[in-house]
């Protein structure tokens, strides 16, 4: 196993000072940025460092993981809302599509014992959940809510055919689910090809089996694409749910300019 | 045929999409052969109450997958006569319809209300942004349709389109309905806004 310790942290700085020396070199003026941002990046991984040590203390129960895994749902959520603001509720949808989610995606992984449930494999796994689904989540409720705000006239026409709501949003929907899912499957094509991803890369810095780390990162891969499908479908749905009224009628959208 | 008529922002539009419930009335109520629409199945209006937009609306696909979007059991020998009934020749089936000139697009989008076997179509000035020809090959094909028992509720802001196709005219004027009558004797017993509008002397 590789232990760096505070030692080798403190000399992996001599990487950010590298950066910093570039950008006064090329008086881009962002040294302050720079040191700020390693600094916070540190700060905030210790910090979470040091819950995941209690978290995974032996005789720690279970129950405070799930509420772990629960504050990482609303946090996304609400990142979500902000990325997206010109969609209304979008902070219950995402809510709930992370909550789906995560039965889903987790349901699978524990309940066919593909991974033992206990602390160390349930935070960092709903965490890949969460935090790989939120761009796609955030790209899909816009995609929706645009697509049926700019395909008025074709979505009303649907209507005015006798098509229900959910017949005349159909074609984009599915529109916009595409758009949102193909950058995932296109990562998934390329992985290994093209690069290492993160799991795999620790793995192996960490001193595991390559072929036991790639095992791992296959089905890491997998959690993503699983969850980035049901998040996707969960705030797609609901969000032309949003947009319609239960007589088949398509509400007013109004022209907000993305925050 | 009842023609709509009425200055820029007087309802006209507001007016017809009542009529298939895309909107719903802040006070009063719609009615088709004497229920009001409120209580009826939306979707079971719209199948007899239908509409072509001001725009013309093609959906991506052929003409052909048009229609069926309309009807999607339409056996084929039908959709040849819809394109037919708004004068278009059976070639167009395969054409892709977002493709079409304006005006053959609004003959599609005429054609694929009409295989949904509608009673009343609305027409929301269908002809504001084809040419004249094709607006007069509209004009000519609504009048058909009268004829043939379909009932017509057309929005223009044309007098001279108006005199040309009506049977009976409504005039809208300020969210309010001004004047009704028979396109013949229109301007009898009008009210002073109303033959402002229609530019005759209040004499």
């Amino acid at each position: 196993m590789t232990d760096i310790g505070w030692s080798g942290l403190a000399l992996s700085l001599l990487l950010v000072a590298v950066a910093v020396v570039l950008s006064v070199w090329r008086r881009l003026g962002l040294e302050t940025t720079i040191a700020w941002s390693a600094l916070r990046a540190m700060v905030q991984l210790l910090a979470v460092g040091g819950a995941l040590e209690l978290l995974l203390r032996n005789g720690t129960s279970i129950a405070w993981s799930f509420l772990w895994v629960a504050a990482m749902i609303l946090f996304a959520a609400a990142t979500v809302q902000r990325r997206a603001r010109e969609v209304p509720h979008l902070f219950q949808l995402a809510l709930a599509a992370f909550g789906a989610a995560a039965v889903v995606v987790l349901g699978v992984l524990f309940g066919l014992g593909i991974f033992s449930l206990d602390a160390r494999t349930l935070i960092p796994l709903a965490g890949l959940m969460v935090g790989n689904s939120m761009t796609a989540t955030v790209l899909v409720a816009r995609r929706v809510y645009e697509e049926l705000r700019d395909k008025r006239d074709e979505v009303e026409a649907r209507l005015a055919l006798g098509q229900t709501s959910w017949d005349a949003a159909a074609p984009y929907v599915r529109h916009s689910l595409r758009t949102a899912l193909i950058p995932q499957i296109e990562t998934t094509k390329a992985v290994g090809l093209v690069f290492l991803p993160g799991a795999m890369t620790g793995l192996i810095l960490a001193g595991v089996d390559p072929v036991d780390a790639v095992l791992v990162q296959a089905a890491v891969m997998y959690v993503v694409l699983g969850s980035v499908a049901t998040t996707t479908a969960v705030v797609a749905l609901g969000v032309r749910r949003r947009l319609f009224t239960r007589d088949h009628r398509l509400v007013r959208i109004a022209r907000v300019e993305a925050a | 045929m009842v023609v709509l008529v009425g200055p820029s922002g007087a309802g006209k539009s507001t007016l017809l999409r009542l009529c298939n419930r895309l909107d719903v009335p802040s006070s009063g109520c719609v009615r088709y052969r004497g229920d009001d629409i409120a209580t009826l199945d939306p979707l079971f209006l719209r199948r007899r109450v239908g509409m072509v937009f001001q725009r013309p609306t093609p959906f991506p696909g052929t003409v052909d997958e048009n229609l069926r979007i309309a009807e999607p059991t339409l056996p084929a020998d039908e959709a040849v006569a819809a394109l037919e009934r708004v004068g278009l020749d059976d070639g167009f089936l395969d054409r892709p319809a977002t493709e079409l000139s304006g005006g053959e697009a609004q003959r599609v989008c005429l054609a694929r209300t009409l295989v949904t076997r509608p009673e009343v179509v609305l027409m929301d000035e269908p002809t504001s942004s084809v040419d004249r020809a094709a607006r007069l090959a509209l004009e000519s094909l609504a009048r058909d349709l009268v004829r043939e028992g379909v009932s017509i509720l057309w929005v223009t802001h044309d007098l001279d389109q108006m005199r040309r196709i009506a049977d009976h005219v409504v005039v809208v004027i300020g969210g309010r309905i001004a004047h009704t009558a028979d396109v013949a004797e229109l301007s009898e017993h009008a009210p002073d806004d109303v033959r402002d509008f229609l530019g005759e002397d209040a004499a």
